[in-house]
């Protein structure tokens, strides 16, 4: 499980995140939903460490990464794999050396296991017979599988994933979600999805984070969202007047 | 002027933690073997055309002039073109090429690395950043600059001799007395000097102006610029201290 408790964070004097607190439980897809600027990616990347927050803790099954020291910090990084909104794949390396470049850094293992591993895990993504290309040879749906690869080579505890879906055709969407669902529950994973996609939110939300202009605004279930009726949240998942009136009529 | 003293404390604090404890040695070998080899070979064939015409040139100029006064022999050249191309030539104008062609391309390597999100990524998995992107160009770069530079006093003094060959000025035998003549190490010594602060000044200021980039594609190319103009102006102020200091 990973908390967090009473986040802010400033740029310069803009306050962006103004106090968050939250949980997210393992085993789980955690949802962050939001408009833009709500403070998502900025949550985000205060969890993993890229940013520093202002003020507030972090933990990470009960390890404050805010108060750890440098090498207790980069231990717990090796347990966390993340998916960004670009893929960040490092264009210079093949797939291949891309996934497995984790194991190549912090592991001992050798080239046959690390192979094995490699093979395993783009199998595991539907990626097979990839292993060659480079990443500017691949569609953005690949690319997102090369990086939930990559991600998950350590076989990390924790699973960041920021607008996984970004780019993609509605069909693929579903298909990188799914994949995300499934191995979130295989490995028994605490994954925390960034994302402002109503079909990843109904789709695999088993736990949603409502951020609106760097506070929480609202926490429930997938389903307990589509009781909203009123407000910010139902601004946001009825963005538009047809789905608004749509919900309005619908029987629940 | 305060941020030029904010902006030197970020370089030097980069600097220092380029060259902190590698997680594995091997790798930080393997990516400094690697950033060799590009640097290396790859501006092998600029240096290599560029020293020898910077050579040929020399021979011509001081041809041209040395005819006019009868009194100097022509052997002389050949010590002129070699010290020239030891002492200066071949040091400076292979670091200001190189200033342009490996620190842009360093500086907007690690730029777009760290607007397409590459650089989290390293961090994200627990890797030094600074000490494995930055540290292996910094190595690479002064240990393959000094080498790029000897191979650049050769070709310039092959240069020149084969110019005065083909303009009649002095004979093979000539020539090469006067470039064996006088030869002193020390002067080799401060070319190697110049060569390994040039290859330092290159690759760690256009290394700080990529991996610190902010913004999108106009950012990178601004920060290509900066790397190549600012180490260009620094490497020509390192070259007078070395003269100065060392002469």
């Amino acid at each position: 499980m990973i908390e967090i408790k009473n986040i802010k964070k400033n740029f310069g004097s803009q306050q962006v995140l103004k106090g968050i607190s939250a949980s997210f439980d393992t085993g789980k897809c955690n949802l962050i939903i939001g408009k833009s600027g709500s403070g998502k990616t900025v949550t985000l990347k205060c969890m993993v460490g890229l940013f520093e927050p202002d003020e507030g803790d972090i933990f990470y099954d009960g390890r404050n990464i805010t108060t750890m020291d440098f090498h207790s910090r980069k231990a717990i990084r090796r347990e966390i794999g993340m998916l960004f909104q670009g893929t960040a794949l490092f264009d210079s390396l093949t797939v291949e050396e891309n996934v497995q470049f984790p194991l190549d850094m912090f592991t001992n293992q050798t080239a046959a296991e690390k192979l094995e591993r490699v093979n395993f895990c783009l199998g595991r993504v539907n990626l097979p017979n990839t292993n060659k290309k480079y990443p500017g040879e691949l569609s953005g749906g690949m690319k997102k599988r090369v990086g939930i690869a990559r991600a998950i080579v350590m076989n990390p505890r924790y699973l960041f994933c920021d607008e996984p879906n970004s780019g993609l055709d509605p069909k693929t969407a579903i298909v990188i979600d799914h994949l995300i669902k499934e191995i979130t529950e295989e490995y028994n994973i605490t994954t925390v999805v960034n994302t402002h996609d109503m079909n990843s939110v109904m789709g695999i939300g088993d736990k949603v984070v409502f951020l609106h202009e760097g506070l929480k605004y609202w926490e429930g279930t997938n389903k307990q969202i589509m009781e909203i009726t009123e407000g910010e949240l139902f601004d946001f998942i009825f963005a538009s007047d047809f789905l608004k009136d749509l919900r309005r009529n619908a029987k629940y | 002027m305060i941020k030029f003293f904010e902006q030197l404390g970020s370089f030097l604090t980069l600097m220092y933690n380029s060259f902190s404890k590698p997680e594995k040695a091997q790798m930080y070998w393997k990516e400094t073997f690697r950033q060799a080899k590009d640097i290396g070979v790859g501006s092998l064939p600029i240096i290599a055309i560029v020293s020898t015409f910077i050579g040929g040139v020399s021979a011509v100029q001081f041809a041209y002039q040395f005819r006019s006064i009868s009194l100097v022999p022509m052997w002389w050249i050949g010590s002129i073109v070699r010290k020239g191309m030891i002492l200066e030539l071949a040091p400076t104008v292979s670091a200001l090429l190189l200033a342009g062609k490996v620190g842009s391309n360093i500086a907007s390597e690690l730029g777009t690395m760290r607007i397409s999100e590459q650089i989290d990524a390293y961090e994200i998995m627990g890797v030094n950043t600074p000490a494995y992107l930055i540290g292996p160009k910094i190595a690479a770069s002064v240990v393959v600059v000094p080498m790029l530079v000897v191979i650049a006093v050769g070709l310039g003094i092959i240069g020149g001799w084969g110019a005065g060959l083909l303009g009649g000025f002095f004979s093979t035998t000539e020539y090469f007395r006067g470039v064996q003549d006088g030869f002193d190490g020390y002067d080799v010594f401060i070319m190697l000097v110049k060569a390994v602060l040039f290859g330092l000044t290159l690759s760690s200021i256009s290394c700080y102006k990529g991996f610190t980039v902010e913004g999108g594609a106009v950012e990178i190319g601004k920060s290509s610029t900066q790397a190549v103009v600012l180490s260009s102006i620094v490497m020509m102020i390192v070259n007078f201290f070395v003269a100065f200091l060392l002469l």
